[in-house]
């Protein structure tokens, strides 16, 4: 008896650009893509297996695990760790893996091939040699032949790399990330990404370095120098070799607001304000995606969720980001893009005038008196602990004493419970530049 | 102890339950957190400031310190913060009401969830697997002085402990073979298995300096005028070993026992299945002792157990959750109802029981009229206890001011007799929990440490 195999049409539309009637495709720097949803360089986008489960998953696109020189990098055996709630949810997560440990000549083989089945989704190679010319023009064309849509330079591998004078220690040095650009832009003529390193003072710095070197775009967060925990019996941190360990590089949510400031950095820099942004960093729902769009990303990369979960993440994503868009009547994803950097500031612009205080919903709240000692113990005693007649607690704000820090807010435990209430205080819009208390201030 | 029932089967004769099926029946009614449940739990934990179950505990544990300690897997310094308030947080884990109690004042009640965090399983976690090299408390230098303790207790045992650590020597005096009193001889099998009320007291008595007298019981062959001038001071930790009695004819038919008695053979047995079985059975009462009866009976292989009390549910002491335990093995519950006669047979024993209704008429309980008779094998009196005939009759104990029939103290637990000191269930009357036993012997440790050192200083 012969069966006829089942088919899934849902792999075949995986690749479908709307979803809930919302169009989630972008053009990022010139690379087309149906969502905005890639996968960054890293584990999970090592070979033609993943990459092609990652598709038929709906991812947009890909940014192929790092090539480099011959012979190909060599790994450890233990190789991540991971910085855990005390619910053993995983907040943080440190790897130590070098750049893709397979030939070069197997990787461009598999490249090809994806492209050539997987047209409409985004491919993008991650590349890194040595700090010379040569190297990069030997590579690069060997790239272009794949039919890859970009590529993106590791200028930000923080462990093993750096040692041997690539990664980190080209993204550390602004010269040599111009150097690297332009020798690219040089021997390649698709559009070239630079992914940034976070372990620097100004992240501006290195966005304007790629910028001087004709880089169509940046993407950034790398991921954080770290050491994740150390097993205290044998005093050594994790993850392990033998006896020894070594630092990492650090991502997963724990990393998005890092991530997130400077991304808002380098969009409202005025030296880079038009310069493309893929944004990476601890990307696991559509909201941080969504965060990370209206703070100047065009397309999102994701890994630690994706490696903690599969690939199937991306559904949720599609579907939650595309919800969101049609309800507050967002056409694209463009349309939302940068929305949110209007708003993020300097201090010294903020209105110092502004005043809000804290209020305790009476009836929400479950007398657990975290809001009192916080503030009592940490902030601004503008709370006052009273005991009703039958006993029970009751928690106010003092409102003159209130500075409307937030902390209150933030200890309690229940939703919605303790509100941020803005006063009206018949007083104009001040910036500290302004203001008379400003000794240094601007005559208005 | 189950005599007065010889006439009747063995569990095994009844043959409801095969051994293997006895014996699950007795083992934790409440089976114990595993690590990663202990773990999960102890997140749910707010770490309230001034936390309504502190307050709410009668020991002062610090639960929310202990249960953060648990969290952070530190279950050694969680066992201390229990133990330092409450030596006997191990057994109190097991029997301790949580749900009229620490549990009940959990503000998690409100949250959206509406589900305390499980803080008496937390601390049976805590003090299950702390795991310490020799006893986690110190004693403090000698003072020289001795104290004597009545009532190897829950009351006694706390008193005895804290008096060590504070640098006494302490003789405690206990009228049974064994110490614990009700941990040992009074609770439900199924609330304290594996022999833990006597592993918890060696646990206790690795601290040093305690010595327990067995076999002697104030009143037949200890007096309190030889204690009160041979020790600095005493302490009086007495049970209430005496039931009360129904005040009927018949009351000591073949077939008619206290619950506490049954429950004491119950507890020391080591072959269930000879346990003596009443098919059907009576069980009057609406405290913990009438559940446990009822319950136990029931799991031992019983047909129809039937608890009778003369009130309505809501004045029942027995929780909420005690008497769902009840329903849940099946005992029938029947409120509003009095003894009225015991039934015989014609050898005279127990063939069941006549019930007048009763109700409630302008807060007096008044008999309707009505009877109904219930056939029984065995009724069991769960209706209170009280002191033993002669614990309190020698001529010092005989001059102890009383509140009612219970030993007088004051908030010091000092008594009407000069050094001498009382806790426990011989003083309070209301809830006679473990818990508030342990507070007391504390407390009055505390107190006659107080009280020697400014007679230290005066002299």
């Amino acid at each position: 008896m012969s069966t006829t195999p089942l088919s899934f049409p849902g792999k075949k539309n995986s690749g479908d650009s709307v979803v809930n009637g919302v169009d989630l495709s972008v053009n990022f720097a010139g690379i087309k893509a149906p969502n905005p949803f890639w996968l960054a360089s890293a584990p999970p986008t090592d070979k033609a297996y993943n990459v092609v489960r990652a598709y038929e998953a709906g991812w947009g696109g890909v940014v192929w695990k790092t090539l480099g020189e011959e012979p190909p990098a060599v790994n450890v055996s233990s190789r991540y760790s991971a910085h855990y709630g005390k619910n053993r949810e995983v907040i943080g997560f440190n790897n130590i893996e070098l750049i893709t440990d397979r030939s070069l000549e197997i990787n461009l083989k598999e490249i090809t091939q994806v492209k050539k089945d997987w047209p409409d989704r985004a491919l993008i190679v991650s590349i890194m040699v040595p700090c010379i010319e040569e190297a990069w023009a030997h590579i690069l064309p060997l790239v272009e032949a794949t039919g890859a849509d970009g590529i993106e330079l590791n200028l930000g591998c923080p462990h093993g790399m750096p040692e041997r004078g690539m990664g980190a220690a080209v993204g550390q040095n602004p010269d040599l990330i111009e150097k690297v650009t332009y020798w690219c832009k040089k021997h390649y003529s698709k559009p070239v990404i630079v992914k940034l390193t976070p372990n620097i003072t100004d992240i501006r710095v290195g966005a304007q370095a790629a910028l001087r070197g004709g880089a169509d775009a940046v993407s950034l967060i790398n991921t954080i120098n770290s050491i994740t925990s150390i097993d205290l019996d044998n005093m050594v941190a994790k993850p392990t070799v033998g006896h020894q360990s070594t630092h990492g590089g650090y991502c997963g949510s724990a990393v998005k607001p890092i991530a997130m400031n400077m991304v808002a950095e380098i969009a409202r820099d005025p030296a880079t304000p038009t310069l493309p942004i893929s944004g990476i960093g601890g990307i696991s729902t559509w909201r941080d995606a969504a965060e990370f769009i209206a703070l100047g990303s065009g397309s999102v990369q994701v890994c630690t969720a994706a490696m903690l979960n599969g690939f199937r993440i991306v559904e949720e994503m599609k579907d939650g980001l595309s919800r969101w868009m049609a309800e507050k009547g967002y056409d694209s994803i463009e349309a939302f893009s940068r929305k949110a950097i209007p708003q993020t500031t300097d201090w010294k612009n903020l209105d110092i005038n502004f005043k809000t205080i804290a209020k305790i919903d009476q009836d929400l709240c479950i007398e657990c008196g975290r809001c009192y000692i916080a503030c009592e113990d940490t902030s601004h005693q503008s709370i006052a602990k009273l005991t009703e007649q039958d006993g029970a607690r009751r928690y106010e704000i003092i409102e003159e004493e209130c500075v409307g820090c937030n902390l209150c807010q933030i200890t309690c435990p229940v939703e919605n419970c303790i509100t941020m209430v803005p006063q009206e205080t018949g007083q104009p819009f001040l910036a500290w530049d302004n203001d008379p208390r400003n000794p240094f201030r601007v005559a208005s | 102890m189950t005599s007065p029932l010889n006439h009747l089967p063995s569990a095994k004769e009844v043959g409801t339950y095969d051994p293997a099926t006895l014996t699950s029946n007795f083992s934790d009614l409440h089976p114990p957190l595993t690590h990663r449940q202990a773990i999960i739990e102890s997140q749910r934990c707010l770490y309230c400031y001034d936390a309504p179950c502190v307050e709410a505990c009668p020991s002062d544990i610090d639960i929310p310190s202990f249960i953060r300690q648990i969290s952070e897997n530190n279950i050694n310094g969680a066992a201390e913060t229990i133990l330092e308030a409450n030596i006997l947080g191990g057994s109190c884990a097991r029997v301790c009401p949580t749900e009229i109690l620490c549990e009940r004042s959990c503000v998690r009640n409100h949250d959206a969830e509406c589900q305390p965090v499980l803080i008496g399983l937390l601390q049976r976690h805590a003090t299950d697997h702390m795991q310490f090299e020799g006893h986690p408390f110190k004693r403090a230098a000698s003072t020289g002085r001795h104290i004597a303790v009545v009532g190897a207790g829950p009351a006694g045992l706390s008193c005895a402990h804290r008096l060590a650590m504070l640098g006494y020597q302490v003789t405690i005096f206990e009228a049974e073979q064994k110490p614990g009193g009700l941990n040992e001889y009074g609770i439900a099998r199924y609330k304290m298995t594996d022999d833990f009320a006597h592993k918890e007291v060696e646990f206790l008595l690795e601290i040093g300096g305690i010595d327990i007298q067995y076999g002697h019981r104030l009143g037949y062959n200890l007096e309190l005028a030889t204690l009160h001038q041979q020790y600095d001071s005493v302490f009086l930790g007495l049970g209430l070993g005496a039931s009360r009695i129904l005040g009927l004819t018949g009351e000591d038919a073949p077939g008619l026992m206290p619950a506490v008695d049954y429950i004491k053979t119950l507890r020391q047995s080591d072959d269930l299945s000879s346990l003596t079985v009443a098919k059907r059975c009576i069980v009057i009462g609406a405290g913990n002792t009438a559940i446990d009866m009822a319950t136990q009976m029931a799991r031992l292989g019983a047909t129809e157990v039937t608890l009778v009390y003369r009130r309505g549910v809501e004045a029942m002491s027995a929780t909420d959750h005690e008497q769902e335990i009840a329903k849940a093995n099946g005992v029938r519950m029947i409120t509003w109802a009095q003894p009225d006669e015991i039934l015989l047979d014609e050898q005279g024993r127990v063939a069941g029981m006549r019930f007048a209704k009763t109700s409630d008429q302008a807060d007096r309980l008044t008999p309707t009229g009505e009877t109904f008779e219930i056939a029984a094998d065995a009724i069991f009196t769960a209706i209170g206890q009280g002191f033993e005939g002669e614990s309190l009759r020698d001529a010092t104990a005989a001059e102890l001011a009383r509140d009612g029939e219970r030993i007088h103290v004051n908030e010091m637990f000092q008594t009407s007799l000069p050094s001498v000191y009382a806790g426990g269930d011989c003083v309070k009357p209301g809830q006679d929990l473990t818990v508030q036993a342990v507070q007391h012997g504390k407390l009055a440790a505390h107190a006659i440490h107080q009280a020697l050192a400014a007679k230290q200083e005066a002299a």
